[in-house]
């Protein structure tokens, strides 16, 4: 990595929409994202072990279309750990009390089938000000 | 493939209880009736909030969010919306009669929630700066580094009208134009990460899941008042959020973000971790700055104040990490945006950390003028286990209780405070009806004298001697002047006191008295505890006709305190008992009761 | 000077604009009561006793940390304000013994004043004492815990004036103590034995080592020829004890108190220092003319020699050998004078009184003060201590006839009382230095250069041609910046700075030592620094060496300036120390 220009950081955000709308329309190699919550709350509630759960049960699947990343606190301190999952025409979801199991699950029904796992879906909190502009 | 809709049912307790169960069968037998279970999913959630106005449903992907749903109505949403398209409208959420709502930009949101500081925390991967940067992180910095004066970035934040979120809510635009119209070649930025309440946790969420933002915040700061250096005071008991924060700022030095000649420019600026021990005084700013300087962290008098004379004796602009949070936003949105936010007094959102006996714990941001109701109701589900709400205690050890009474005064820094309590960094704790208000007020007093520097005699004597009063009331042995004595040591260590510890460390005592005085005197002259906490005014015993002589309870009893043999009504040797409350947990006939 | 209005109790006042609220309200003649600020220190802000209210506003603020500003309106009697005060003056004394009668500070006690100001007659509070130990390690200063309010006085002489950090807080909340860092006594501590925080302690926490009871021991023991001298910052500060003004000279009255108290002879530690200057100055025109260590160095002020020794190890070469005047006159004491009167020394007990409590140490600091062959110092009272002494034995100190030392050794020139004060001993051993040179006395032997409250003062004196370069120091923490001068110029192989350098450990000098009355100030120093320069001034003699007795002692015994005999009684050595002896 090198300094940035401001040409440089326009780029880098262009090319994140970019990735971000291929996502949304499924046009990308890696276009299944779920994302873990790794505050200290995600971590102390067993959010690094649903994190390999998730890697191993993709892994077991051969699904090489999904990503698993880390991220911060979602909020949702009462259901940790919790986890974003995108699949390509569905509703962009979150899950909530991922235990090993739970990850096992959202793998084999929400992006398989692409069925929602029942008692784990939680409200996303609040509307995306960066995303939305507002709204 | 993909369904074409999914219904989300809300399966949290209050729902439940409401028949959310009733709803989701009938949903289910609507859909395969009307021939749709291959294109909609009837989901069961966890608990969305709202439970007061629970049963919920929500459709996607449309987001069409219907509340006070009844058995009877999942024909209907079957039938008109699922089928036909057509929203139920009598059971949609009321955004134009509420007064509950989020309104921003002229828009309604349903959600409570509005997410500013956190807009990125549970979104982008904290350890990447890219993910930062694409959701237009150090946006920000550009702006202000080339298209702005450092008067313009501060005028930006006078019209933004942000103050302070630590607590005290001083105007964060006045603290940075008196340390720009210092006449110093050097001077600092520091963001105070030194979070200490018990149960609050925000600023540790903040840095674990966003630290650019606050990088880049204090980056600006320095460019608005002429600072080349910043520090970041964290405890060294947040060890993520610690790493995380190295992990940016390595990532910002190597883009050319932080360090020498920011984007090819002239500024320059660059931040050092330093770490605190976690004595809680040393967020209060003045100790802070000594403990940064690498002295003992007490306090010291104000003025001169660090925005003049700060660290080394240099003009030092000190804010914490919510209030560093939002600048970054103010700048790319316009301090006008922001000012729509919130109430007349206070703009923007706050963070709380919601904890206690309430169903849906955990971090939240509200726009500024939202209820405690809708906070503790609508987003956090209410009470647990379906107890009474009791009090809900804010700002800390600092704060106060707010009771029932006042559950719809909109929050801001002028309310709380009128209150008795205060705004604080945003601990938010609710109590039900088995928490003791003087045992609670206990708690927090004890963690002001532990945390006491000891440097001035109110805070460090007051303070203990507070506390040994309400140990003896507790243990039944108070006596009726205590109240006026305690009223009389917390009004000296509220005005003598040197810092905002001591002085606002008698808040949950001067508080509780004036709200739950009862209470005291249940314990003072009765010798009773109402909530059943106080193990030394209590005692278990068992009722006679509800017993059957199962000997659970006795097997438990770490102490052996009951006897009676099988099939015979047990009893308890108070001479014996330590008041665990075991037999109580085991007993499967409500036989054991406290008294 | 810059002013400002402002308002008390809506009385409009111009004051300096340098000034703190508590000042202000003294200008206009108000009292705000306090514990822990002193004029000495800047604001600590602990006590919480003196806030005030500013108009228009709820809240209290400190009127010590508060300065002054243009159009400030302060309130500082209100029934609200008397209301906090007392509280927290309640809530101190219910941490605090009441044991007044049996406390060394009855009479003197802040806390004690406090308390019957505000009318407490009970104590609404719970008590709670702090039980910890004393600390008696030294042999000057002892601590005591117990009586200790956390006012942090001491320690912040200790580290801001003195710069020694031997006093530290400790531990936190109301376990909050005043110590040495981790737990080691004083003794094992940098402590120097200053006494400062003995003298800024508003309580009985921290106190001199009494030992009153062995000077009555002696003076009634039959067997015992006790000898007494007083120090030249003795005779200014005395009186005040007995409400006479500060800097009221009652040297003659001192003598006559000792002479009531049972002392056999009296002796003044000013003829002492004459005989200091006529071995210091002759050491340092040595130095000057035939080459050697430079700069010198003055080690009169054992609280000094014993900081320099921990800390400025590296400058035992230029420290004068001489010995402090009190050392000098107890080893003359056990020789000259016991073989001129034909006492065996062994049955002489040899009592200083002095304005310091570092003296207590230097009594016994090492083997060079047996140079008699005996202990050359059996015992040091403070000022403080004597006064006790006097009023407890019923002697009406102010209409006690003004008496005269006892020859051979007893009478001193006007340079010799200067070496209570700042300064003083660099002009006495300028004024010698400069015969030394010369073969003549200097025209004017007032040394205006040096004189002054400037925490370091720097000049230059002509000796006929020869430029004499000094610097003094006072306030320990003052001596850093001078001595790391001296440094780097011997790092870069210069010249050094100056060729005379003087130190005192205390800020005024030994009229402010940690000895002497209480609730000393600027103000107060200046009063017994303008009694001290009288006394020089309404002598006759002015010079050491012009000192009759002095040149008589030299015939008869010494011979001359660091003669054989000189070296042996009167100068000594200096040792590494180190700065924590755990």
């Amino acid at each position: 990595m090198a300094k940035k220009t401001l040409e440089d950081l326009k780029k880098l955000r262009e090319q994140g929409r970019k990735k971000r709308d291929l996502v949304k329309s499924g046009t990308t190699s890696k276009n299944i994202q779920i994302i873990v919550g790794m505050g200290t709350c995600g971590i102390a509630a067993g959010a690094g072990k649903s994190f390999d759960t998730f890697i191993a049960e993709l892994d077991a699947h051969n699904l090489d279309n999904a990503a698993v990343t880390q991220t911060g606190c979602m909020g949702l301190c009462y259901v940790e750990p919790t986890v974003e999952v995108i699949v390509p025409g569905m509703p962009s979801v979150i899950y909530g009390e991922v235990d090993g199991e739970a990850a096992r699950r959202i793998v084999r029904e929400h992006i398989l089938k692409q069925r929602m796992v029942n008692n784990h879906v939680f409200d996303r909190p609040a509307v995306d000000i960066i995303q939305d502009g507002g709204k | 493939m993909a369904y074409r809709n999914y219904v989300l049912v809300c399966g949290g307790v209050g729902c439940e209880s409401n028949k959310a169960d009733q709803i989701y069968q009938n949903l289910l037998t609507a859909s395969v009736a009307n021939n749709i279970s291959d294109e909609v999913q009837i989901v069961k959630t966890g608990c969305f909030g709202f439970c007061e106005q629970g049963p919920v449903i929500k459709v996607l992907p449309d987001e069409t969010f219907y509340v006070n749903v009844a058995p009877s109505d999942a024909e209907e949403i079957i039938t008109e919306h699922l089928v036909k398209g057509r929203e139920v409208t009598r059971l949609l959420y009321d955004t134009s009669q509420s007064t509950r709502n989020v309104k921003i930009d002229g828009l309604d949101y349903y959600q409570k929630q509005f997410r500013v500081v956190l807009r990125n925390c549970g979104v982008i991967d904290p350890e990447n700066i890219d993910e930062y940067i694409v959701r237009d992180g150090y946006a920000a910095l550009e702006k202000v580094i080339f298209k702005m004066t450092p008067d313009d970035i501060i005028r930006e934040i006078k019209t933004s009208e942000l103050r302070g979120r630590g607590g005290a809510g001083f105007p964060t635009w006045l603290k940075w134009s008196f340390t720009k119209d210092v006449n110093e070649a050097q001077k600092y930025i520091v963001c105070n990460a030194d979070e200490g309440d018990p149960g609050a946790y925000m600023d540790r969420s903040t840095l674990e899941g966003d630290p650019h933002s606050i990088l880049e915040a204090m980056t600006i700061a320095g460019f608005a008042c002429g600072a080349d250096k910043g520090f970041i005071y964290i405890r060294a008991e947040y060890p993520l959020a610690i790493n995380r924060l190295k992990i940016a700022m390595d990532q910002s030095r190597e883009y050319g973000l932080l360090g020498e000649n920011i984007l090819g420019s002239d500024f320059s600026f660059d931040i050092e971790i330093r770490l605190g021990a976690g004595a809680f005084v040393c967020g209060e700013e003045t100790a802070l700055l000594a403990s940064i300087e690498g002295e003992r962290g007490m306090p010291r008098p104000r003025p001169p104040f660090p925005a003049v004379k700060g660290v080394w004796d240099k003009p030092t602009v000190i804010n914490n990490v919510e209030t560093w949070a939002n600048v970054p936003v103010i700048i790319l949105k316009g301090g006008e945006w922001f000012s729509k936010i919130g109430t007349a007094d206070s703009k923007g959102t706050k963070v709380f950390a919601l904890t206690g006996r309430i169903r849906n714990s955990g971090l939240v941001e509200v726009p500024m003028g939202t209820t405690l109701r809708e906070i503790i109701y609508d987003i956090g589900g209410g009470i647990a286990d379906n107890k009474e709400f009791k009090a809900v205690q804010t700002g800390g050890p600092s704060g106060g209780v707010i009771t029932k009474d006042f559950l719809d005064t909109p929050i801001d820094y002028g309310s709380l405070t009128a209150l008795g309590s205060m705004m604080g960094s945003g601990g938010m704790i609710i109590m039900d009806e088995d928490d003791c208000i003087v045992d609670v007020t206990k708690f927090y007093l004890g963690f002001s004298v532990e945390e006491s520097c000891g440097k001035c005699s109110p805070c460090r004597i007051g303070g203990r001697t507070l506390y040994n009063i309400l140990d003896r009331i507790t243990k039944g042995e108070g006596e009726l002047a205590d109240l006026r004595k305690m009223q009389e040591i917390g009004e000296a260590m509220k005005k003598a006191s040197l810092c905002g510890l001591g002085q606002t460390a008698p808040n949950p005592i001067l508080s509780t008295i004036k709200y739950f005085e009862k209470e005291y005197l249940a314990h003072i002259k009765d010798g009773r505890c109402p909530a059943g906490t106080c193990k030394d005014l209590i005692s278990y015993h068992i009722l006679a006709d509800k017993c059957i002589g199962c000997t659970a309870c006795a097997r438990k009893c770490p102490t052996a305190a009951i006897s009676g043999e099988r099939r015979q009504v047990h009893r308890i040797d108070p001479e014996l008992c330590i008041k665990c409350g075991v037999c109580m947990e085991v007993c499967k006939f409500d036989a054991v009761f406290v008294r | 000077m810059e002013t400002v209005n402002i308002k008390i109790n809506g009385q409009p006042v111009q004051v300096p604009a340098d000034y703190n609220v508590l000042q202000a309200a003294k200008r206009m003649n108000i009292n705000i009561p306090n514990l822990c600020y002193h004029p000495d220190l800047p604001a600590w802000a602990a006590c919480g006793i003196c806030v005030v209210k500013m108009e228009n506003s709820p809240k209290m603020v400190r009127a010590c940390a508060t300065p002054v500003s243009e159009g400030m309106g302060i309130i500082t009697h209100d029934p609200e304000l008397h209301a906090i005060r007392k509280t927290v003056i309640e809530l101190i004394l219910s941490t605090h013994p009441d044991d007044c009668l049996k406390c060394g500070r009855n009479g003197s006690c802040e806390l004690q004043k406090l308390a019957a100001d505000y009318g407490i007659r009970e104590q609404p509070y719970e008590i709670r004492l702090q039980d910890i130990p004393r600390d008696e390690s030294t042999p000057s200063i002892i601590l005591n815990p117990e009586k200790c309010i956390k006012c942090g006085r001491c320690a912040q002489v200790c580290q801001k004036l003195q710069g020694v950090w031997a006093l530290e807080f400790v531990g936190r909340g109301d376990e909050t103590r005043i110590a040495p860092a981790a737990n080691l006594s004083l003794d094992d501590s940098p402590c120097i034995k200053c006494g400062q925080c003995s003298a800024h302690c508003p309580v009985g926490a921290i106190f001199e080592r009494d030992e009153t009871e062995m000077f009555l021991n002696a003076v009634n023991d039959p067997e015992k020829h006790v000898v007494a001298q007083i120090a030249p910052a003795v005779r200014v500060a005395i009186g005040e004890a007995f409400e006479m003004e500060p800097g009221t000279i009652c040297t003659g009255q001192t003598y006559a108190a000792l002479r009531r108290l049972g002392v056999d002879t009296v002796f003044d530690t000013n003829f002492a220092a004459d005989l200091t200057i006529m071995e210091e100055a002759s050491e340092f025109v040595i130095r000057l003319t035939k080459g050697g260590e430079l700069p010198q160095i003055t080690s009169c002020c054992p609280a000094w020699t014993d900081y320099m020794e921990k800390f400025y190890t590296d400058m035992i070469p230029n420290f004068s050998t001489a010995k402090s005047p009190m050392m000098m006159q107890g080893a003359m004491t056990k020789t000259y004078y016991a073989e001129k009167n034909g006492i065996d020394p062994k049955n002489i007990y040899s009592v200083a009184i002095m304005p310091c409590t570092a003296k207590k140490f230097e009594i016994t600091r090492d083997e060079n003060m047996f140079s008699s062959g005996h202990q050359d110092m059996d015992l040091v009272l403070t000022t403080r201590e004597l006064s006790r002494l006097i009023k407890a034995n019923g002697i009406d100190f102010m209409s006690l006839p003004e008496e005269e030392a006892d020859s051979l050794i007893g009478a001193y020139s006007g340079a010799g009382t200067l070496f209570g004060n700042t300064g003083g001993v660099m002009e006495a051993a300028l004024r010698t230095a400069y015969n030394l040179v010369t073969g003549e006395n200097m025209e004017d032997v007032n040394v205006h250069v040096i004189r002054g409250m400037d925490g370091i003062r720097k000049g230059e004196v002509d000796i006929k041609g020869t430029k004499v370069k000094v610097a003094v120091a006072h306030g320990m923490a003052n001596v850093s910046e001078i001595l790391e001068e001296v440094r780097e110029a011997r790092k870069n192989n210069e010249e050094p700075p100056y060729h005379f350098i003087e130190v005192m450990a205390c800020r005024g000098g030994c009229i402010a030592g940690g000895g002497q009355p209480y609730s000393t100030t600027d103000n107060i120093r200046d009063k017994r620094i303008a009694g001290l320069y009288k006394d020089d001034a309404m002598s006759v003699v002015r010079c050491s060496h012009d000192n009759p007795e002095i040149k008589y002692i030299y015939q008869d015994f010494l011979d001359k300036p660091l003669s054989e005999k000189s070296h042996h009684l009167l100068h000594t050595t200096y040792q590494y120390r180190p700065i924590y002896k755990k």
